[in-house]
């Protein structure tokens, strides 16, 4: 188990799917400031489970992280009044330290990445 | 004033010396007031990268700490141990592994004593180690007082007396008490995780920054005090006297108290370093800082650490997310 990250999310190994086909996020407003070099992300979880919350947010932060030039700060967190455990998720995400270290765990980064590849 | 900075390679994060100019100010950020002060390229002492120590850790080292005695040092790793070096002639050799903590360690600290180890890690405990002449480290103690993970460990300057920070938003402190590690106070008042405590050259006060975007200055106050603040039994009192909110856009990662000058340095998560000075006549009970330097391009990414040289009065170090080290000498402005 990863910090804070529950690994069994249901996805099936052999046919991953991306979190547009998982129905997993209704909603993603992303706010950029080019000037100071922030971009915040929102995103509504359709499911409760803290765990998916988590991984889904943590995807969001990786996917970004990895297409922006260094200067961005990304700020990813769940849409306020949405979720049940947001403020322990929103906690989790913003604590880059947490995150490097979750995302030297192999097997999260693979889940992770499964999470944003596009469906062949 | 801003001196010069090393230009770090990404491999060697050492290098000459560069003179830089100033930093466009922050939008809606005054000035800072010292006078730049541009040396020409230095001709003088440079930094030069003289062991790597390649060998001890499997994962990301997240802390480093010299011993009093200067011929240590420990790293604290991500793996779950703390390697301890000795400095030889030709190199450091690892002279053993502490091991114990589940998941990542995540901060080290020698006593000034330097028969004392502290350590803290993502699995909520604090571990206090002995070591004896004889170079065998034995753990003495571990402090499961916080409810969440702990980011940081730091010693009283004389007195054998242990601060914590923690993702539980709280400071803790400890110290031995019948032959038995206890925690002794709990500091509460922040918002958010405190990711590090420093305290001042006299060790009655404690500065704590957090993800809360402000640093709190704590005094401690002894049963008996004259001040009439409450203690419980033989324990001191902890209360914040100070709080530094409305500087910080950011997550302050660390703040460093300089033992010779009582400056006070941040490292933020908006990429500047912030330096800030107690205003005179000081009053004991409700201290004002102001902010004394603003670098707000300190680095090109989240500033995590800031050391002041123990021995060099104005001399400090910081490093970055951005993969540099760079070097600053501060004066205090004139008017404060």
């Amino acid at each position: 188990k990863v910090t804070g990250v529950g690994v069994g999310v249901g996805v099936n190994a052999s046919h991953p799917l991306t979190l547009e086909e998982l129905n997993v996020v209704e909603q993603v407003r992303v706010k950029v400031n080019d000037a100071e070099s922030t971009v915040a992300v929102e995103f509504t979880p359709t499911i409760p489970h803290c765990s998916m919350a988590t991984l889904i947010g943590l995807s969001i932060k990786v996917k970004l992280i990895r297409s922006l030039p260094e200067r961005f700060k990304v700020d990813v967190h769940i849409t306020p009044g949405t979720h049940a455990s947001e403020h322990a998720v929103n906690k989790q995400l913003a604590d880059k330290e947490r995150v490097a270290a979750a995302l030297e765990n192999s097997h999260l980064l693979e889940v992770v990445n499964q999470c944003l590849s596009a469906r062949s | 004033g801003r001196g010069w900075r090393g230009r770090g390679l990404r491999e060697g994060h050492a290098g000459g010396g560069v003179a830089r100019g100033p930093s466009p100010g922050s939008q809606g950020q005054p000035p800072p007031p010292v006078q730049p002060h541009y040396p020409p390229a230095p001709a003088g002492p440079s930094w030069v990268c003289r062991a790597v120590l390649g060998e001890g850790h499997q994962r990301t080292v997240r802390k480093v700490a010299w011993s009093p005695c200067g011929t240590y040092l420990a790293s604290a790793s991500f793996d779950a141990t703390t390697c301890i070096w000795k400095k030889q002639p030709d190199g450091f050799e690892c002279v053993t592994t502490l091991e114990g903590h589940e998941n990542e360690v995540k901060s080290v600290a020698w006593a000034p004593s330097g028969n004392l180890l502290a350590t803290c890690s993502r699995d909520k405990s604090v571990w206090v180690w002995e070591v004896d002449e004889e170079e065998e480290y034995e753990c003495v103690s571990v402090l499961n007082s916080h409810t969440q993970d702990v980011k940081h460990v730091v010693w009283h300057p004389n007195q054998e007396l242990l601060a914590s920070a923690s993702y539980d938003d709280t400071v803790k402190l400890y110290h031995e008490e019948e032959d038995d590690w206890v925690c002794c106070a709990t500091l509460e008042g922040h918002e958010s995780t405190v990711w590090s405590v420093a305290f001042d050259g006299s060790g009655e006060r404690l500065a704590s920054c957090s993800d809360d975007k402000t640093v709190r200055i704590w005094r401690r106050y002894k049963p008996g005090n004259e001040e009439g603040v409450a203690c419980s039994g033989t324990d001191p009192t902890w209360k914040c006297v100070c709080n530094l909110s409305g500087f910080h856009t950011r997550t302050i990662y660390d703040v460093a108290w300089c033992h010779l000058t009582g400056a006070l340095a941040t490292a933020c998560g908006d990429d500047a370093i912030r330096v800030f000075e107690e205003s005179s006549p000081a009053a004991p009970q409700q201290p004002t800082f102001s902010l004394a330097a603003h670098v707000a391009r300190a680095h090109s990414q989240d500033v995590n650490c800031v050391a002041w040289n123990p021995k060099e009065p104005g001399l400090l170090a910081s490093c970055s997310d951005d993969g540099e080290i760079a070097f600053w000498k501060y004066q205090r402005p004139e008017v404060c």
